[in-house]
């Protein structure tokens, strides 16, 4: 029946009873609370990480100083573990909320242009999808390298947060698997800062929009670029 | 000028297409949809069905046109394809012409697609709810100059569809949020902000289009250039509304 | 008082007004005069509030049991199904696009008129009553135009109670500006895209009543055929362009408001698609059409630049303010880089005719004034099969005085726009213009209550003839559209539906069935001719004749030619036309086919029209009858008529059997008639 139309009644119908919760943007307001979070995390993670420059004890006592904050309101490594917590919530929030929209999103161009060429967009923001999955990867082998499992490469003492890091940063290849992820990181940034405060409605005016612009490529390098210092400077013996 | 083109033939819906290669003699001065109406009159004296694709005004305002061209919505500049002039291209280009492809736009024929979509969008909540007769003094409401000219400028929207066309995962959230920006400045607009930001979201999820990234080929591609601001204010409104238990 | 002056035809003949011409003697026949029996008497302030208060009501109860097709989503039709459905009607609104609000009625730009005296510049309702009717040359009714003139105001409230953004002063209060050579500053306006927003209003309106479920949208919907049953529109027979299936729609009223027919010039600033197939197959069924022959000549649309032209682009006329209109003295500089041209060999024709107005004489003026300096081969711009068709307007000294910036300012989106369809910079070269076909006058006949000889087919819109006379001022199309779909249709035509519920018709229903059979063998008769033209050649070629002969300037000889013209080629067009693929899928051509094998019989109306109007009034201008210094040359005594045709039927062989002419005579009870003088 490739010439009758069914008619407009019959498959294109006005929705009723429609809730703000449970649209779209809901999602993406959730992925941008969730990106925030993880913003502040990321930004207080590199701060440790730079101690690593202050040496072996000034680290491991940062190490041990986060597990013992809140104390004695809360129990030993309660923090950590609150902040955890909050973190692997946002995981699950950011990662479903953008399986979701992805899913959607492929099934809204079933059928793909033959030619396509892109007038403004930027790499990063085309890339969020795959970029956000390459974090994810890293975040899996980050956990069980520092975290989780703590697997020592060079067969080292794993219970030395110092010694740890600077047993695997001593390997290149783990240090350019850590690197390519920062770029991924760095792009996530550069897109998500923008657009995040798209999502929750601030850019209301080209100014705050350039705002936006150049607060995603600040945190971008500021984030990427702290975090790739230690590696880089482990790598070739700065950090021994 | 000799143009080459590959021009997406569909018959119906229901059928595959496929691009087709043809050759047509141009001129600069004439308009791309003008340079299609040529191609039609050979394919007519050679016993082809000519091409569909879609024009009426032919001024860049009704939004009826649009097409692909060469990957870009509308083409390389910056209006729409019926205001695209072959000045544009050089002799002996080759050049692509699909139709718009987005899930909510099924291809009707060749290079005509439903949009009707766009339509239902509206009829979900994108007016003010005021009866024939039961309007006050147009001077019973100042609007201030500035919130008049923004709402101007954003309700210039033609319904063309580019927006949709041009983003990668086939949002439409330029065209509701200039609907939603238009309304939302004016003092008419306030009485059913929150509903109307909260039923227009649903019906564009419901249409199937995806859910907006922020890249921004939207806004690149809209020959009416509506800005991005607008899906902030989209967004704002409909987080207000969610605070207010929508 | 035209009496007084003699005329000179352009071979010299010098003759008296009072002698009696009948030129298109054997084109048609003489009918009973018609007149309007709707409009009541009494003062003109109060005949529409008596019209009101007579026109009996529908009970609210019962107008879910009653139903209206609308054909037609521009300012006429979109508002009138709205506000139908708001007042509960069951309604089925029809349009060829796939959107309502992609009617044409988006493209104006200018702006809408309306007597609210903002300003404070001492316009009223009787202010611009009495410029409508002087501007349409004392040849529109006074009752209409009347009432046109006071629901002015009330679309303005409804407009913006809706959003529509017009512009707006820093105070925050509405703007307004004088157009189309007023005193009075009674325009509003949004932007350069007035039209656009109103329909976008309108439309929004509509959808709202399709959300309610009051209003049934069928959009790519094309009417073909009136059903008439017993008398009365019952309903009418469209086509689905997707799926090609004809349908029938069987309602208690029929509105037509289709829009205008511009475009049986081919080329025109109307939209591609715009057409006159609703009006004409309603003249077939009965519906007088009147005036057909008034057409609106714009005279700043973009010169044609080639063969391949399919349409033509106005630009506001507000450039004319400032632009400064001339061509060389010399045929020998018409090639030439205007730049080059130095002042004293440049003729600035309007300001040398007419000292007073300059540039802004009105637009049939400036039109015809243009035609005339390109016919003397003064023409400038490339040459189009052998003549160069347009003049310029210069920037240079508007630049000069008020600086780049300004004009800018005022004009950058038009100077944009013409930069891109042209490819020149006007800041740099003078633009080049020439007169476009715009606007129809002429329409289907109608009463004071909108309705047509057909009893139940309403018509609103560009497509009636009521208020604008022999010409339309700029910014009152937009004003009688919205006037006629809001505020006047769904009062007047509640009195009609009172009487019903009408008698139940049955899709079998013989008149039905014949409409439907029609509607069959004229989609298979294209399909089935297989010729070797293509639609679009023949559309061109009717629009040369009808532009050649028919256009700016008018003689009976021309007109004659014309017919005979347009009569040889219809029959070709019937013989070898070329319309491949089926009926039963989306196939243009057959749109086209259709839409324009009805230019044809309407051309050939139009011609004969002109032909019997031996005087020039408004935008028909007869080259018989011009004072001695070629200005229009009414004649009141003759021709202070509507002429209302009726449709003859076709002889066997598809020929033209002559129409019938009634004529509707006007009466001034409350203004003079003049005539107009712009030196
Ligand atoms: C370029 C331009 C600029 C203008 N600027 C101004 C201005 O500044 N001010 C002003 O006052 N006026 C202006 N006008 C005139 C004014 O725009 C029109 O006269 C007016 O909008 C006509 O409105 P309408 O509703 O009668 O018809 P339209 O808006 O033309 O609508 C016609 C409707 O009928 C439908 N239709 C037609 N035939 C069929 C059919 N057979 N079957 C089904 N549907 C059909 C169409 O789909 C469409 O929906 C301008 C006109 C043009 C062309
Ligand atoms: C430290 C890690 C991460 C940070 C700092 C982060 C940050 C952000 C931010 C701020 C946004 C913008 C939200 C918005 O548009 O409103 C975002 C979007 C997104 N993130 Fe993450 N994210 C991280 C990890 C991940 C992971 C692990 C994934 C894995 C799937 C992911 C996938 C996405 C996607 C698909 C988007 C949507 C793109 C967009 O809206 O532009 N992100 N992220
Ligand atoms: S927002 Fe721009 S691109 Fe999208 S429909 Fe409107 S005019 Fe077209
Ligand atoms: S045809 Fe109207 S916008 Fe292109």
């Amino acid at each position: 029946m490739a010439t009758t139309r069914p008619s407009p009644d019959q498959t294109r119908t006005l929705v009723s009873g429609a809730h703000a919760a449970r649209t779209t943007i809901a999602l993406k307001l959730a992925m941008a609370v969730s990106g925030l979070i993880f913003i502040a995390f990321v930004l207080g993670h590199m701060y440790g990480n730079l101690k690593a420059f202050a040496g072996h004890d000034a680290f491991n006592d940062y190490a041990h100083h986060l597990r013992t904050l809140g104390e004695p309101v809360l129990p030993y490594g309660g923090l950590l573990w609150i902040i955890r917590v909050g973190l692997i919530a946002s995981l699950v929030v950011h990662v479903t909320s953008a399986v979701l929209l992805w899913k959607r999103a492929s099934s809204a161009r079933q059928h793909k242009y033959a030619v396509r060429k892109y007038r403004s967009s930027t790499l990063s923001s085309r890339t969020m999808r795959w970029g956000g999955l390459t974090i994810l990867l890293f975040l899996v082998w980050h956990l069980l390298n520092f975290s989780i499992g703590k697997v020592n490469p060079q067969g080292g003492p794993t219970n030395d947060p110092y010694d740890l890091l600077v047993d695997t940063f001593e390997v290149w290849w783990l240090t350019l698997i850590y690197l390519v992820a920062m770029v991924a990181l760095g792009m996530h940034l550069r897109h998500g800062t923008w657009s995040a405060s798209q999502t929750l409605g601030l850019t209301n005016s080209a100014r705050s929009r350039r705002t936006a612009n150049l607060a995603g490529i600040t945190l971008a390098v500021v984030v990427a670029g702290g975090f790739s210092l230690v590696p880089i400077f482990t790598l070739f013996g700065v950090i021994s | 000028m000799i143009i080459n083109l590959k021009v997406w033939r569909q018959d119906s819906p229901a059928v595959e297409g496929e691009l087709v290669s043809y050759q047509v003699e141009a001129s600069e001065d004439m308009s791309f949809l003008e340079m299609l109406d040529v191609l039609n009159e050979d394919l007519i004296g050679k016993g082809e069905e000519p091409v569909v694709f879609e024009s009426d005004c032919r001024e860049g305002i009704c939004g009826s046109c649009g097409l692909m061209i060469n990957g870009q919505a509308h083409g390389p500049e910056v209006t729409t394809s019926c205001q695209l002039h072959m000045r544009s291209f050089k002799d002996g280009d080759e050049i692509v012409v699909e139709p718009w492809r987005a899930d909510p736009f099924p291809v009707l024929k060749d290079l005509m697609v439903d949009r009707s979509a766009f339509d239902r969008l509206i009829a979900s909540g994108g007016y003010v709810s005021v009866n024939t007769g039961a309007a006050p003094d147009a001077h019973a409401v100042p609007v201030p100059k500035p919130n008049a000219d923004r709402a101007f400028d954003v309700a210039t929207c033609i319904g063309c569809g580019a927006c949709v066309a041009a983003c990668p995962n086939g949002s439409a959230s330029l065209f509701l949020g200039a609907k939603i920006t238009h309304l939302s400045e004016l003092p008419q607009g306030q009485a059913e902000r929150d509903q109307r930001v909260v039923n227009m979201v649903g019906q564009h999820d419901h249409e199937g289009f995806g859910g907006c990234t922020n890249i921004g080929e939207c806004t690149a591609a809209c020959p009416k250039g509506i800005p991005l601001d607008v899906i902030s204010r989209l967004n704002s409104d409909l987080r207000t509304a969610l605070r207010h238990g929508r | 008082m035209t009496d007084a002056h003699r005329t000179t035809t352009p071979d010299g003949i010098v003759q008296g007004s009072d002698e009696q011409h009948d030129d298109a003697a054997g084109y048609y026949v003489d009918g009973e005069p018609i007149a309007d029996t709707k409009a009541p008497g009494g003062p003109l302030a109060e005949r529409w509030s008596t019209r009101q208060f007579d026109a009996k009501i529908v009970n609210p109860a019962n107008r879910r049991k009653v139903s209206a097709i609308i054909v037609g989503t521009g300012l006429a039709g979109a508002s009138a199904a709205a506000t139908m459905g708001e007042a509960g009607y069951v309604v089925k609104s029809f349009c060829y696009q796939d959107s309502p609000r992609r009617a044409h009625s988006i493209a104006a730009q200018g702006g809408i008129n309306a007597a609210k005296n903002y300003k404070g510049d001492g316009d009223s309702v009787h202010r611009l009553f009495y410029d409508t009717i002087k501007g349409g040359d004392y040849r529109s009714r006074e009752s209409n135009v009347y009432r046109l003139a006071e629901v002015s105001v009330n679309i303005i409230d409804q407009c913006v109670a809706q959003g529509v953004p017009f512009a707006r002063e820093y105070g925050g209060l509405l703007d307004n500006r004088s157009f189309g050579g007023v005193q009075v500053s009674r325009t509003f306006y949004a932007r350069g895209q007035t039209g656009q927003q109103l329909l976008l209003g309108a439309y929004q309106a509509l959808e709202r009543q399709i959300a309610a479920g009051t209003v049934h949208c069928y959009t790519r919907h094309e009417m073909l055929e009136l059903i008439v049953v017993d008398g009365r529109a019952r309903g009418i027979i469209a086509r689905d362009l997707v799926s090609g299936e004809i349908e029938t729609h069987l309602a208690d009223v029929v509105v037509l408001a289709s829009g205008g027919y511009g475009n049986v010039f081919y080329l025109s600033t109307n939209a591609m698609n715009s057409n006159v197939t609703a009006s004409w197959r309603a003249h077939r069924k009965g519906a007088l059409m009147a005036n057909p022959c008034y057409t609106q000549i714009h005279p700043t649309c973009i010169p044609v630049t080639g063969t391949h032209q399919s349409k033509l682009t106005l630009m506001s006329e507000s450039l004319r303010n400032d632009g400064r209109i001339w061509v060389p003295k010399k045929k020998a500089d018409c090639d030439k880089d205007p730049r080059d041209i130095p002042e004293e060999d440049r003729d600035y024709y309007l300001e040398r005719i007419y000292p007073a107005f300059g540039n802004l004489v009105p637009r049939d003026i400036a039109s015809r004034q243009a035609k005339n300096v390109c016919d003397e081969g003064r023409g400038v711009g490339p040459e189009v099969e052998g003549v160069r068709r347009g003049v310029y307007l210069d920037f240079a000294d508007a630049m000069e005085r008020l600086g780049r910036p300004a004009i800018e300012a005022k004009y950058g989106n038009l100077f944009d726009m013409y930069a891109r369809i042209t490819g020149e910079d006007p800041y740099q070269v003078p633009m080049r213009i020439y007169p476009a076909v715009h606007y129809v006058m002429g329409g289907l006949w109608v009463d004071y209550d909108l309705q047509s000889t057909i009893p139940g087919l309403f018509v609103t819109g560009e497509a009636n003839f009521s208020d604008h006379g022999a010409n339309r001022l700029g910014a009152s199309a937009l004003m009688q559209g919205l006037a006629d779909g809001y505020f006047v249709l769904p009062n007047t035509i509640r009195d009609y539906l009172s009487a019903s519920p009408f008698e139940k018709i049955a899709e079998d229903h013989p008149a039905v069935v014949e409409a439907q059979q029609a509607v069959r063998e004229r989609v298979d008769k294209f399909l089935s001719t297989n010729g070797t033209r293509s639609v679009d050649s023949y559309h061109r070629e009717l629009g040369n004749i009808m532009w050649e002969y028919c256009g700016m300037e008018r003689t009976a000889d021309g007109l004659r030619k014309a017919i005979d013209l347009i009569r040889t080629l219809r029959q070709d067009f019937h013989r070898n036309v070329r319309v491949l693929g089926s009926g039963e899928n989306i196939n243009q051509s057959l749109e086209k086919a259709g839409r324009v094998a009805d230019f044809f019989e309407l051309g050939e109306l139009m011609c004969i029209d002109a032909l019997n109007r031996r005087e020039s009034c408004g935008g028909h201008f007869r080259g018989e009858s011009q004072t001695e210094d070629g200005e229009a040359l009414r004649h009141d005594d003759q021709y202070a008529y509507v002429a209302a045709w009726a449709w003859p039927g076709q002889g066997e062989d598809g020929e033209s059997l002559p129409p019938v002419l009634h004529k509707e005579h006007l009466n001034y009870e409350f203004t003079e008639m003049k005539q107009r003088s712009y030196k």
